[in-house]
């Protein structure tokens, strides 16, 4: 296959990384292509300062007493970490990279619906995405990413102001970029990709898009709140200026727990690609996956009080939430077990992709069945804002999203380069990411249940053994992150010439060339089969 | 003070063992899921390998009645987690009426326990074996959370409400008390000790400090000098004398309960509700009390209730 394949034979004279040269080609672009490389040149940047904050937590945690840093800087690195991970990294990882450049490449359009509109949300990520570095720099901000009041607000002595800005900045980017998406998606199908033609990929993101449009509005409106508090002392949430501090829980998390879904959403949709493809099946259930996505699109916004049953919430509102809370784990099970079924009677092959999408199965289901504690009302009130909870969520988002985010990277770097990775690099990789994963996370359920809060920078000794053991998980986990980084920059150069199909998958992205030409497609496809049309007369690669 | 940590993890309250038992049942699942899912991707990842005359597999129909099948039961397992989970919560959401009464006001960055009888302590706390407790909980500042991990419960301590917690101890032993509510740059400081004693041991260790006056004295004297008597001691304010726990009039028609709650709010917020009968002259205190003075002012105005008739004298517990 691809070893075969000489460079001259296959890879196109001119295509959309060489069609025009220099620095303002690339600022000024509104191919969708070159500006999911810009979010990818971003969001890897943010990604290593906030793997970095990382590590300075974990190793500042070896010790009891804490080995390395004040408390005080503790919280800045922990505040960070979760701002920086959430808005700057994961929220535009998959939609905006991955997203950006396939969503025309799948649907056989020539570009997103709406192109400057598109280079435009990359320049509103950036604005947020500097605003929130100035408020880093210059001392950075102490409140924990959830900003609760009236510490924001009233108590914290540090730059709440400029963190919650590049908050409110970016939020307009994601916003920008899921209309941008469901009218593409809408409007610019090819002739005869009818909706269940489409790969899950694209009803993964148009569910995702969906809870951008509704939900970034809120968090929006709640920064606003919360600098007018601060700076003008508005009376929202301090009770001293008259407000209540429920009130800022409920607004936080009614965009909060919906921004979980869109971290992972996304990246369901990975897995659905990658399962089918490397397993040379069409997904199991391919209807249930979809409506499942939506499911829990809709279901998202109806859970948000299962962080607030130890606030003080009504039983009654307690009740409703955890109703809730347990029903939208029903669609997440549908696409584990139809996940799983794909595979059966299939043809699977252990490339570095489904490594990660076999990953994510694995872990997105234990962290799954662990928000089945924090649903559960009593069992919530004692591993509530422990390591429990620290544990369950990094399951699901770094688990779950990142695992997914760099499946996705992997299976279709050829097609965004024209050039593999090296295979046995990617694959010792993805063993290391799984396993230090484990050895991270693992021992923090345990903590969590044995009691340890989270947010402290110092703690008894008692918890010293399973936190040295995270953190020795942690050093791999680094490792087997910063080992991509440098094989896939020296692939772009270096690596074998890809092709237009490397895996025999079959959705329209690998019927143009690799990497595609400007405007995608020679001329605008016709389809007559659906995404993963494997193992039928037409399966054999073209 | 640094007594040795419990070695296992106990279960000390009465809760913990109910907690224990579903806790145990969701590991369960939780196992039962985990080994499923992993041992049916290995099985099928060893007999379904790409290898020759496995290239090109034919494709599978989609089945229906599986579909329902693994939504189905998740579904009835989700049903049971959550019935159980909410009725063992609803049982324990309100504390037994012969609960004893602790307060405990959270302040960056310390605990601050006050007992009935005037004792007072900061980071630790020290409750009678086999006897429900009831922490009426404040906060003088922000969002604080009242966390002890060997009896399985905490509940935030929100400013501008009260919180209550209540527990029964079961194991007498010294146990770690958490802030869980991130607080700001001490939070990680914010522990200290849960003592559970005998009860005659109690008794003893609650007297030590016998000399000082009980929070009711305390609080009639709070009384006094924020001049709280010259209109609630003439009928120009409404009398304190069997308030607490009676049902009170609004000017508005409406009635509510007289109870610590209400009492916090006439103090800070004299306007919000009016007894009907008088008018809204009175001015708020916010800002010239704390949390702990209202604590004992509200003691005071609930010793009244105690002993009707006996006149405005600040009563003993």
């Amino acid at each position: 296959m691809s070893q075969a394949l000489t460079e001259a034979s296959v890879f196109p004279r001119v295509h959309y990384l060489n069609a025009s040269y220099g620095l303002k080609s690339w600022l000024f672009t509104t191919d969708h292509k070159r500006i999911a490389w810009l979010y990818l040149a971003a969001i890897t940047f943010f990604f290593f300062v906030g793997g970095a904050a990382a590590t300075l937590m974990r190793l500042n945690l070896i010790e009891p007493q804490g080995s390395l840093i004040e408390p005080s800087t503790y919280n800045r690195l922990f505040t960070l970490h979760g701002l920086i991970m959430i808005f700057f990294f994961l929220a535009p990882s998959i939609p905006a990279v991955l997203g950006n450049f396939l969503i025309p490449l799948m649907i056989g359009a020539k570009d997103v619906a709406f192109p400057k509109l598109n280079l435009l949300s990359w320049y509103i990520f950036m604005a947020g995405g500097t605003v929130f570095l100035y408020s880093v720099l210059s001392g950075g901000v102490d409140t924990g990413w959830t900003f609760y009041t009236p510490l924001s607000s009233t108590y914290a002595n540090s730059n709440v102001m400029s963190a919650a800005m590049g908050v409110f900045i970016s939020g307009f980017s994601s916003v920008l970029t899921g209309l941008n998406f469901i009218v593409t998606i809408q409007t610019m199908r090819a002739p005869g990709l009818t909706w269940f033609r489409l790969p899950l990929f694209l009803w993964s993101l148009y569910a995702t898009s969906i809870i951008f449009i509704l939900a970034m509005p809120v968090i929006a409106i709640t920064m606003v709140l919360l600098m007018l508090e601060r700076f003008l002392h508005f009376g929202f949430f301090d009770p001293a200026l008259g407000g209540d501090p429920i009130l800022f829980q409920h607004l936080f998390w009614f965009f909060g727990h919906p921004e979980v879904y869109v971290l992972v959403l996304p990246a369901m949709g990975v897995i659905s690609e990658l399962i089918a493809t490397f397993s040379r099946k069409r997904i199991f259930g391919y209807s249930f996956v979809a409506f499942s996505s939506v499911a829990i699109a809709v279901l998202s916004f109806f859970v948000w009080g299962h962080h607030m049953f130890i606030s003080g919430e009504s039983l009654y509102s307690g009740l409703v939430f955890s109703f809730f809370s347990f029903a939208v784990a029903i669609p997440s099970a549908i696409k584990v077990f139809n996940w799983t079924a794909t595979l059966y009677k299939g043809s699977i092959s252990f490339d570095a992709p489904m490594l990660y999408a076999l990953g994510f199965i694995g872990l997105f289901t234990m962290g799954g069945l662990t928000g089945l504690f924090l649903a559960t009302l009593a069992i919530d009130v004692h591993v509530h804002d422990t390591y429990f909870i620290v544990a369950h969520f990094h399951f699901i988002m770094v688990g779950g999203a990142v695992m997914g985010y760099l499946g996705g990277i992997h299976y279709w770097w050829p097609k965004m380069t024209g050039r593999m990775y090296p295979e046995r690099w990617a694959r010792i990789a993805a063993v290391m990411v799984f396993v230090g994963f484990i050895l991270t996370f693992g021992p923090q359920f345990i903590l969590g249940y044995l009691g340890m809060p989270r947010r402290y920078a110092v703690y008894p000794p008692e918890f010293q053994t399973l936190n040295v053991l995270s953190s020795a998980g942690a050093s791999i986990l680094a490792v087997g992150y910063v080992i991509p980084l440098i094989y896939l920059i020296w692939s772009v150069r270096y690596g074998p010439v890809a092709g237009p199909n490397p895996w025999g998958a079959k959705g329209l992205e690998w019927t143009t060339a690799s990497p595609p030409p400007t405007e995608n497609f020679t001329m605008t496809p016709v389809v007559t089969e659906e995404a993963y049309a494997f193992g039928t007369e037409r399966s054999e690669p073209a | 003070m640094t007594p040795e940590p419990p070695s296992n993890f106990t279960q000390a309250s009465s809760w913990a063992s109910d907690w224990q038992n579903l806790f145990y049942f969701e590991v369960g699942i939780f196992v039962f899921f985990s080994v499923l899912i992993f041992g049916v991707i290995l099985y099928f990842s060893v007999k379904y390998r790409r290898r020759p005359g496995n290239e090109a597999p034919p494709p599978t129909k989609d089945h229906l009645l599986l579909e329902i099948t693994w939504t189905v039961i998740p579904a009835g397992i989700c049903v049971v987690m959550f019935l159980w989970g909410a009725l063992l919560f609803i049982r324990n959401a309100l504390p037994p009426a012969a609960s004893m009464e602790i307060f405990v006001v959270g302040k960056q960055w310390m605990w601050k326990i006050q007992y009935p009888n005037g004792r007072r302590d900061i980071n630790e706390l020290h409750v009678p074996v086999g006897v429900p407790v009831k922490l009426t909980m404040a906060s003088e500042d922000v969002i604080h959370d009242f966390a002890i991990p060997a009896f399985r419960i905490k509940k935030d301590v929100v400013p501008g409400h009260y919180s209550t917690l209540w527990f029964k101890a079961t194991k007498t032993g010294q146990y770690h008390l958490y802030c869980d509510q991130y607080c700001g740059t001490s939070h990680s400081a914010m522990v200290g000790w849960v003592t559970v004693m005998e009860l005659a041991q109690y008794a003893q260790w609650l007297e030590e400090s016998s000399d000082e006056k009980s929070l009711a004295e305390v609080g009639a004297d709070l009384y006094r000098q924020y001049a709280c008597s010259t209109c609630h001691d003439i009928g120009r304010g409404p009398s304190f004398v069997g308030l607490y726990g009676s049902s009170v009039k609004l000017s508005n028609g409406q009635t509510v309960m007289a109870d610590d709650a209400y009492i916090r709010e006439s103090i800070l917020n004299p306007s919000a509700k009016i007894v009907a009968g008088y008018t809204p002259i009175m001015p708020t205190f916010q800002g010239q009390l704390d949390e702990e003075q209202i604590l004992r002012l509200t003691a005071y105005i609930k010793s009244l209730a105690k002993q009707e008739g006996e006149g405005r004298k600040a009563a003993k517990p």
